[in-house]
């Protein structure tokens, strides 16, 4: 899960990151108020999950409360990149002298963390990534090792921060550390790391990227999901506990096994060519034991999408039986009565192939076609959904 | 031959006595595998009835392997204990450990990693992964053992499902050993590892390489084969339609700015000479025209 920059600040508030004062505010009233609790010039930030807000409007400086409420007027509203600003901060205005860059990350590539650090901070951080990398110091991190004092100092100096700096950025740097371990993060990046005209350093922009993974050590981390920016269809399969993701396609897709699915949108997406261009209308993951009542609940929510035309179960038996799957799409099929008004091709291999095409054969339901291959399925499901 | 298990291989299974690991013994017993017995801290020295099988159960993996000389471990233990089960393989020195549990926090598996390359003694797989098979010589996971039998096809995979789909659109021909390597941001052993293994095992005769969005890995095993291997080699990778930024079930399977697109990782592939499908089923035909069969 990415975080929003107000909450990126607030977790690292809370490990004792530097940070300036700031609230948020949904409202141009809420904005002017934020602005007097926190006193003085005020900068109005967009709160989106989107780079490049700056260049884009959504960063402004306010003299006063008044001025506060007249950016937050004009920013809240607007679309960043097909992102809508439901949300703004209010963060005190800083005298910038120097833009530094510091992150920890996971580096998938070997299969360890990362430290990121360079003094050429601010915006334009990717550039000098291409351009200058002797510029991007990056600097590994042995996960049960980590990173006390003496290790950060090392990487701030092979990073070449300004003697005058270095010894509040490596205290940051354990900071950030104790974040992302504490948090379990994936990402914990700060762009740009200020020294202020008074020689204080403080994480002036953030973004935090938490793992769904280790929700269970972290119960608090469910109130940082915004409900209110989820898709309604992805938010009612997340209350069914299914692995759903919403695309802009006609084809409803589901599977078994993520990789497998994926796969299936592929198959769909070339077959779709000959037929106009029809796409895939989703990724939804059944998993392994494919009940009747998940079938039914994947069902309802792909038959709940007005994009959708046409409905393609893909299911290798593995684990899963196609007896119980076939079973749980003519069960579907009955829970969801004159709802289903949709074609459904079916393909079935695998684990009881012939007992589960047995059943959907027996089971003749108007809406629903079989079919051998995946290939063919495919086919015959983009054609359907152009008809 | 095949590569990291043979009939030989004597497995204990982490996480016996949960209803995973009750059901996925049954099935690797009735597939064959030499499964000698189980770990679950606590437990020790009660023992578990599993189709006629009288499988003891200790409290450490150490222990385990002195009793039964086991090699082999698989682990169907829950995401929040799943860390310290692996650790506990890790310190007996347990030479192959395989990891099926889904959901394992990346700092945890992160950790695990890294101590399993300081000890040098552990070669880990997934985790978050089916495991592993040689038809007819040993299953190790949760792969269905029905699909195919034994041949000279090596298969690698970051996913399950896709593992069993090209194993069922290749059935006529067989595996010597297909390894689904989990498709978290950090697994234990790699396409390289398996690239490299099915080059040396003389049984392999072709290789299957399944690949899927996010990370470089597919990037990485290109280059290694267009250095390394001589054996020839076909490819898929699925999520070509897959958006940026959002998750497709797996935990890596996320593409981020212009690294780990299906199409880049195609390319680069391609590049290395190796041929790659639109489709499984293309994938399958393109092998076959390759081995002439």
């Amino acid at each position: 899960m990415d975080l929003y920059e107000y909450q990126a600040r607030d977790l690292f508030e809370k490990h004792g990151v530097p940070v300036l004062p700031a609230a948020i505010a949904t409202t141009a009233d809420e904005a002017e108020a934020a602005a007097i609790k926190v006193g003085g010039k005020v900068v109005v930030k967009a709160q989106v999950k989107v780079g490049g807000r700056g260049k884009a409007g959504g960063v402004k400086l306010a003299v006063d409360p008044a001025d506060a409420r007249e950016k937050a007027s004009a920013i809240l509203g607007m679309d960043i990149k097909g992102h809508e600003v439901r949300t703004v901060m209010i963060a005190a205005a800083a005298p910038i002298e120097s833009e530094y860059y510091l992150a920890i990350l996971l580096d998938r590539s070997n299969r360890t963390f990362l430290v990121m650090a360079s003094v050429a901070g601010g915006m334009e951080i990717e550039e000098v990534a291409h351009t200058a990398p002797e510029k991007l110091a990056k600097i590994p991190v042995d996960s049960n090792v980590g990173i006390d004092l003496a290790r950060a100092n090392e990487i701030i100096a092979a990073a070449k921060f300004p003697a005058d700096v270095a010894d509040q950025v490596a205290s940051v740097l354990v900071k950030l550390w104790e974040t992302f371990v504490s948090e379990d993060a994936t990402l914990v990046e700060v762009n740009p790391l200020v020294k202020t005209s008074d020689g204080k350093i403080i994480a002036l922009d953030g973004k935090v990227t938490l793992d769904d993974n280790a929700g269970f050590r972290h119960p608090d981390h469910e109130a940082l999901v915004d409900q209110a920016a989820e898709n309604a269809l992805e938010a009612a399969a997340k209350a069914k506990n299914l692995n759903y993701v919403k695309l802009e396609g006609q084809v409803g897709i589901i599977g078994n096994g993520a990789g497998l699915v994926m796969s299936t949108l592929d198959v769909v997406a070339y077959a779709g060519e000959k037929f106009g261009g029809v796409r895939p209308a989703n990724f939804l993951d059944i998993g392994g034991g494919a009940s009747a009542q998940v079938m039914a609940d994947g069902l309802s929510i792909i038959l709940g999408d007005k994009d959708v035309k046409s409905v393609f179960v893909n299911v290798f038996g593995g684990i899963t039986a196609c007896d119980a799957v076939a079973n749980g799409i003519v069960q579907a099929l009955e829970l969801l009565g004159a709802q289903a008004t949709k074609p459904i091709v079916v393909r079935l291999d695998g684990n009881n192939v012939v007992e589960g095409r047995a059943i959907l054969t027996a089971a003749a339901h108007p809406l629903v076609e079989q079919l051998d291959t995946m290939d063919g399925a495919a086919n015959r499901a983009a054609e359907l959904a152009a008809k | 031959m095949s590569i990291f298990i043979n009939a030989d291989s004597k497995i204990i299974v982490q996480g016996m006595t949960g209803s995973e690991g009750t059901k996925h013994t049954r099935r690797m017993l009735a597939s064959g595998s030499k499964v000698v017995g189980g770990v679950t801290p606590g437990k020790g020295g009660q023992s578990v009835e599993i189709d006629g099988h009288n499988l003891p159960v200790f409290n450490t993996v150490g222990e385990a392997m002195a009793a039964t000389s086991a090699n082999v471990s698989v682990v169907f233990v829950p995401p929040k204990f799943a860390k310290a089960a692996v650790v506990d393989a890790i310190d007996a020195a347990m030479p192959l450990v395989v990891v099926i549990t889904e959901g394992i926090p990346v700092h945890d598996s992160a950790s695990f990693y890294a101590y399993s390359l300081t000890k040098g003694t552990t070669r880990i797989i997934g985790p978050n992964c089916p495991g592993l098979i040689s038809p007819g010589k040993s299953n190790v996971g949760i792969i269905p053992a029905n699909i195919t039998g034994a041949g000279p096809i090596g298969l690698v995979s970051k996913s399950g499902t896709l593992t069993y789909q090209m194993m069922f659109e290749l059935r006529d021909i067989g595996f010597s050993t297909a390894v689904g390597i989990g498709g978290d941001p950090v697994v234990g052993t790699t396409h390289i590892d398996c690239l490299r293994a099915f080059q040396d095992d003389p049984e392999t005769e072709a290789i299957v390489m399944i690949g899927e969005i996010g990370g470089d890995a597919e990037e990485r095993a290109a280059a290694f084969i267009a250095e390394y291997v001589t054996k020839p080699v076909v490819g898929y990778v699925a999520g070509f339609t897959a958006p940026e930024g959002k998750t497709m079930g797996h935990a890596g399977a996320i593409v981020s700015g212009s690294s780990g697109t299906a199409q880049g990782k195609k390319d680069a592939l391609e590049a290395a000479g190796v041929k790659v499908g639109q489709t499984p089923s293309e994938t399958a035909r393109l092998l076959r025209t390759i081995m002439g069969r």
